[in-house]
């Protein structure tokens, strides 16, 4: 059980709430929220934002009955939290580029902070959100809005690439990395994927992944998965 | 001090309250949150003779109390289990039930047999890992041509009747809603010697995403579980608790200690936890505290006192 510190409205159906509590986290990791009795059944995985010495921090798009009942959540309520869960992203060396779309730079923030020096893209459909708590963090910082922010990234020039952001992008980083790769760079591509999850834990297996040694969960064995690993289906 | 403990089949309960197949992965994970000797037991992720990859797309969907989930039986297969789950499993200190599925009746029996081997073979090193089967007949009869054979009894009974004869461990059969007739089909499963039999497996059910006019399955339809079904597997317990002499494992819906007590009443011997353990990770050490809260409150000496009394 944790306390809402604050829940603050970024842009249409954008938040970011701030949670009470010590379980801190690691960059890539996740969450499982509830702050309503029975139903909806399923508590909600959010990937960590920022980690402060007594709270957790994230970014969330109102997408579905869950997502709604956070918006409405206030400083002093109660929500439920179960965490953190998942292998994030790794601590790495090199040149790094951290590239977002939309709701997909929630994990990226926490990661900016314990990797200085990377090159930041955040990529938004209609309205960026954020931005300006990034600049400080990025060597550079590229924002676009309406584009295909994944066009703005050379990633030859990078060691690391970490992509979060919804599945046809993941998709087409994974196609640049591999394009990449055969024009011999050496660059190692991480993708966060945000399935749909029921326990969080790697029980029930609603998340499985596709991955070339086999199915993998998304929520314990991810959700950071490393590119070349990942089939896409559609 | 109260009594929760019971015996199927030689089989010792501590409590009632047994976690479901296919919510509980193998216990590894939960069993990093609660200790697993606090429960009754527990049921695997149900296994196939061989490895499945389960469906593909959207996988599970809420609705009204209740979810869909199309899972599709991903598994690792019974070598595999035994390989690398079984080991764990005989550290724990509680009642565990391998779940088998199948598509085919040789399948059944293959994998029976597999278990039955492995059960042998640790038996005869001090060892136990499984201390029963629960046989799930609610998947596809590929040879029949799709129909289930947890629908029709005639169908059925061919496979508990091959599964029956490939192993000695304590067998329950858990039930399909979908069955003909649920009663008729508890029935052939104690005249072919099952132990026990477990109820009710999800309902058939669907979801259609309107924009895309299309449902949002790839298999169309799903299978409903949660809170949702209580009422229907409550009624399905009752029934064929009345109607048999082997013990009844019952299941639906179940998220509290009073959930669990009219299960009870109903007739259940003890009772499965599916659903909930996604609504609450905790749930079976918290469900396992409420009933015996419940218990003293109620004055109820023992479980045997209310069992059946509807």
């Amino acid at each position: 059980m944790g306390m809402v510190l604050s829940n603050d409205r970024l842009t249409d159906g954008v938040y970011h709430l701030k949670v009470e509590t010590n379980s801190g986290g690691k960059m890539g990791q996740f969450y499982m929220l509830r702050a309503w009795g029975a139903y909806p059944i399923l508590s909600r995985p959010l990937s960590i934002h920022e980690v402060n010495e007594d709270s957790v921090e994230f970014l969330y798009h109102v997408v579905g009955e869950g997502t709604e009942i956070f918006s409405r959540l206030t400083p002093g309520d109660s929500v439920e939290l179960e965490g953190p869960f998942g292998t994030g992203f790794p601590q790495v060396e090199g040149k790094v580029s951290l590239i977002g779309g939309g709701i997909g730079i929630a994990p990226l923030y926490y990661c900016a902070k314990q990797l200085p020096g990377c090159d930041i893209f955040l990529g938004f459909s209609r309205e960026a959100y954020r931005t300006e708590a990034f600049r400080p963090l990025a060597a550079e910082l590229t924002v676009d809005v309406g584009g295909f922010i994944l066009d703005r990234v050379d990633f030859s020039q990078y060691d690391h690439v970490f992509v979060c952001g919804p599945h046809p992008m993941l998709k087409a980083a994974q196609l640049k990395g591999i394009a990449a790769e055969e024009a011999g760079s050496k660059t190692k591509v991480y993708l966060s994927l945000e399935n749909r999850m029921a326990c969080g834990i790697g029980a029930c297996l609603v998340c499985s992944v596709s991955c070339r040694d086999g199915q993998r969960k998304a929520c314990a064995d991810g959700p950071v998965f490393l590119s070349e690993e990942v089939i896409f289906h559609d | 001090m109260t009594k929760m403990s019971t015996t199927i089949a030689g089989v010792h309960f501590k409590n009632p309250i047994v976690m479901a197949s296919g919510t509980f992965g193998f216990g590894r994970e939960y069993g990093k949150l609660y200790d697993m000797s606090m429960l009754g037991g527990i049921s695997g992720k149900g296994l196939t003779l061989h490895p499945k990859a389960g469906n593909p797309g959207t996988r599970v969907y809420e609705t009204a109390s209740g979810m869909l989930n199309s899972v599709g039986l991903e598994n690792p297969g019974v070598a595999a289990f035994l390989e690398k789950e079984c080991p764990y499993w005989e550290t724990l200190d509680t009642a565990r039930l391998v779940n088998l599925g199948g598509g085919t009746l040789e399948d059944y029996v293959l994998g029976a047999e597999m278990i039955q081997r492995d059960a042998d073979l640790r038996s005869s090193l001090g060892k136990t890992a499984v201390d029963m089967i629960e046989l799930n007949i609610s998947c596809p009869n590929v040879k029949e041509g799709g129909i289930a054979f947890g629908i029709k009894t005639s169908e059925a009974r061919k496979v508990v009747q091959a599964v029956r004869r490939a192993t000695k461990l304590p067998l329950a059969v858990k039930l399909s809603p979908g069955a003909e007739n649920i009663v008729e089909m508890a029935q052939m499963c104690e005249e072919e010697g099952a132990d026990a039999v477990s109820l009710i497996n999800t309902i058939s059910g669907m979801k259609i995403d309107v924009r895309r006019r299309s449902s949002v399955f790839n298999n169309l339809y799903a299978g409903l579980s949660g809170p949702a079904i209580k009422p229907v597997a409550l009624r399905m317990v009752h029934q064929v608790a009345q109607n048999i002499s082997i013990p009844v494992i019952g299941m639906g819906g179940i998220t509290t200690a009073t959930d669990i007590i009219e299960f009870i009443m109903a007739g259940a011997s003890v009772i499965q936890v599916g659903t909930y353990n996604f609504m609450n990770l905790r749930a079976g050490s918290q469900l396992v505290e409420e009933l015996g809260q419940f218990m003293v409150q109620e004055n109820i000496q023992s479980l045997d006192e209310i069992r059946g009394i509807i």
